[in-house]
């Protein structure tokens, strides 16, 4: 795993929010992206530092997911800049694929290859990518699926699985790669609410190995106990980015003391 | 009866099925490569093989069957020089595999799209995201899972194939429309029982390939 220094807030980054220890690792300067006529990532400025967990909150629609999207290529920027450890994003073909091996991605709706078993899923990207030999693969693997507690799930289909069990293979999948990041988009909102924790909790164990992260959840639990920082995104913008007690308890943008009343009342 | 069965003796029935057994054989494989690489064409990020594979199918699912075919003995073999044996009857059937794998490639390329589209695109997400660039991840990830999908469509083509296997009469391969017409025009008594024989052989030959088709498409889906 990396390294497991998160001291927390220290010094001040580009935007005047409390810092990290590590290096920066992402760094999105003056990011914009448009569909169309809307303007979904307008001049975003962000740094995930090495070790860092970041989450990322804000209502729907506001670009969290194109956000998480743009910082492995799923989705093209307009005009800015994306490194990933001082490395420029590759525009395409080999070299990109290298880069995305390096950022591991956990969506919302699991997206396990429905055909392959649970010990295929998390082999084949070590195997292909990778060109590790079969066997150390399955190894890797089963170390995996045992630490997100699915081992013994390891020969059976996706559709086999409960919703906990597809997204705890999915972060194994990622893990598979020995990635420098991993984002998640909303891990938990598709799931029914008992399985919530189970990923959760794989979820803050990762943090607390020193995993840099960034997570799209509106799950204010996890964002207190494993969170460096929390960066609230509205309309196309970061509104607003700091540790996750200033940030909920001592809101202060409008937008923002907004979005929480909203979510808090449920 | 016992007479029609005598008159139908004289005749290689089962021959001539083998013949067009044999020409669908052999362009239900072609057309499934040739149709294959066609889907991957027109799904790749790449626009101008966008556009060759969109152009492709366009261009020769809109052309009758047996223009292709003429085409092939009348041009392909003779002015382009295209020859596959130099036994004229070899050459023939095998011009004749060719144009109908050409024209049935168009169909078992939509047939796969169609396939393709029956796969999430989160799956092609993750592929990508694991670091899988197009090709790898439409070998083991995307068509994997589309020719599941595809497996009804496909049949259909395989089907529509075998029927039109017939149209190499065109080019005068002894298959079994040339035979009905040779035992139709010898047998003049038995026009309608050697028509009903010639239709009964597609059935025999027709439906079990599509039970297979349906129990397969069933059994092979994709579980999500
Ligand atoms: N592929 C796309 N084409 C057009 N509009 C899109 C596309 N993806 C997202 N959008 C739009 O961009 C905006 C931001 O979307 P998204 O990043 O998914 O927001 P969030 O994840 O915060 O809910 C939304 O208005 C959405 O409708
Ligand atoms: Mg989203």
């Amino acid at each position: 795993m990396a390294d497991s220094s998160v001291t927390g807030v220290t010094a001040d980054d580009d935007r005047g929010m409390p810092a990290h220890s590590g290096e920066p690792l992402v760094v999105l300067d003056s990011v914009n992206k448009h569909f169309g006529e809307l303007h979904v990532l307008q001049d975003i400025n962000l740094t995930v530092h090495r070790g860092e967990v970041v989450v990322v909150i804000g209502p729907s629609g506001s670009g969290k997911s194109t956000l998480c999207r743009a910082i492995n290529r799923l989705e093209a920027i307009d005009d800015g800049s994306i490194t990933l450890d001082g490395q420029a994003l590759p525009e395409e073909g080999k070299a990109l694929a290298r880069l995305r091996a390096d950022v591991g991605m956990v969506f919302q709706s699991f997206n396990l290859f429905a055909h392959k078993t649970i010990l295929e899923n998390v082999t084949l990207g070590p195997i292909k990518v990778k060109k590790m030999k079969t066997a150390k693969a399955k190894e890797l693997a089963m170390g995996l699926l045992e630490r997100v507690g699915v081992a013994n799930q390891a020969d059976k289909l996706p559709a086999q699985l409960s919703g906990g069990q597809q997204q705890r293979v999915a972060i194994a999948r990622a893990l598979a790669m020995q990635p420098k990041v991993i984002l998640f988009d909303e891990p938990t909102s598709a799931l029914d609410p008992e399985m919530v924790n189970e990923v959760l909790d794989v979820m803050v164990a990762l943090a607390k190995d020193g995993m840099t992260m960034v997570v799209v959840t509106h799950e204010m639990g996890f964002a207190r106990k494993a969170a460096d920082r929390v960066v609230f995104m509205s309309d196309g913008q970061i509104v607003e980015s700091a540790d996750p007690d200033t940030f909920f308890d001592h809101p202060t943008s409008n937008r923002a003391k907004d979005f929480l009343g909203k979510i808090l009342t449920h | 009866m016992s007479e029609f069965l005598a008159v139908l003796s004289n005749y290689d029935l089962v021959g001539a099925y083998w013949l067009n057994i044999q020409l669908t054989f052999f362009a239900g494989l072609a057309s499934l490569v040739i149709g294959t690489i066609l889907a991957l064409m027109r799904i790749s990020p790449i626009p101008s093989l966008q556009f060759a594979g969109t152009t492709y199918v366009n261009l020769i699912r809109n052309t009758p069957l047996t223009i292709i075919v003429v085409f092939a003995a009348l041009v392909l073999w003779p002015v382009l020089g295209v020859e596959f044996s130099t036994d004229f009857a070899t050459n023939f059937f095998w011009l004749a595999v060719a144009a109908l794998s050409v024209y049935h490639a168009s169909f078992m390329c939509e047939a796969l799209r169609s396939g393709v589209n029956t796969v999430p695109a989160g799956q092609a997400e993750a592929a990508r995201a694991i670091g899988l660039p197009f090709l790898p991840a439409a070998r083991l990830v995307i068509l994997p899972q589309a020719f599941r999908g595809a497996i009804a469509p496909m049949g259909n083509t395989l089907i529509a194939l075998i029927k039109n296997s017939t149209v190499a009469a065109a080019i005068s391969v002894p298959e079994i429309s040339i035979l009905m017409k040779e035992m139709m025009e010898n047998e003049g008594n038995y026009v309608i029982p050697i028509f009903l024989t010639v239709a009964v052989g597609f059935v025999i030959i027709v439906v079990p390939i599509g039970l297979a088709v349906t129990y397969l498409s069933q059994r092979l889906a994709v579980s999500r």
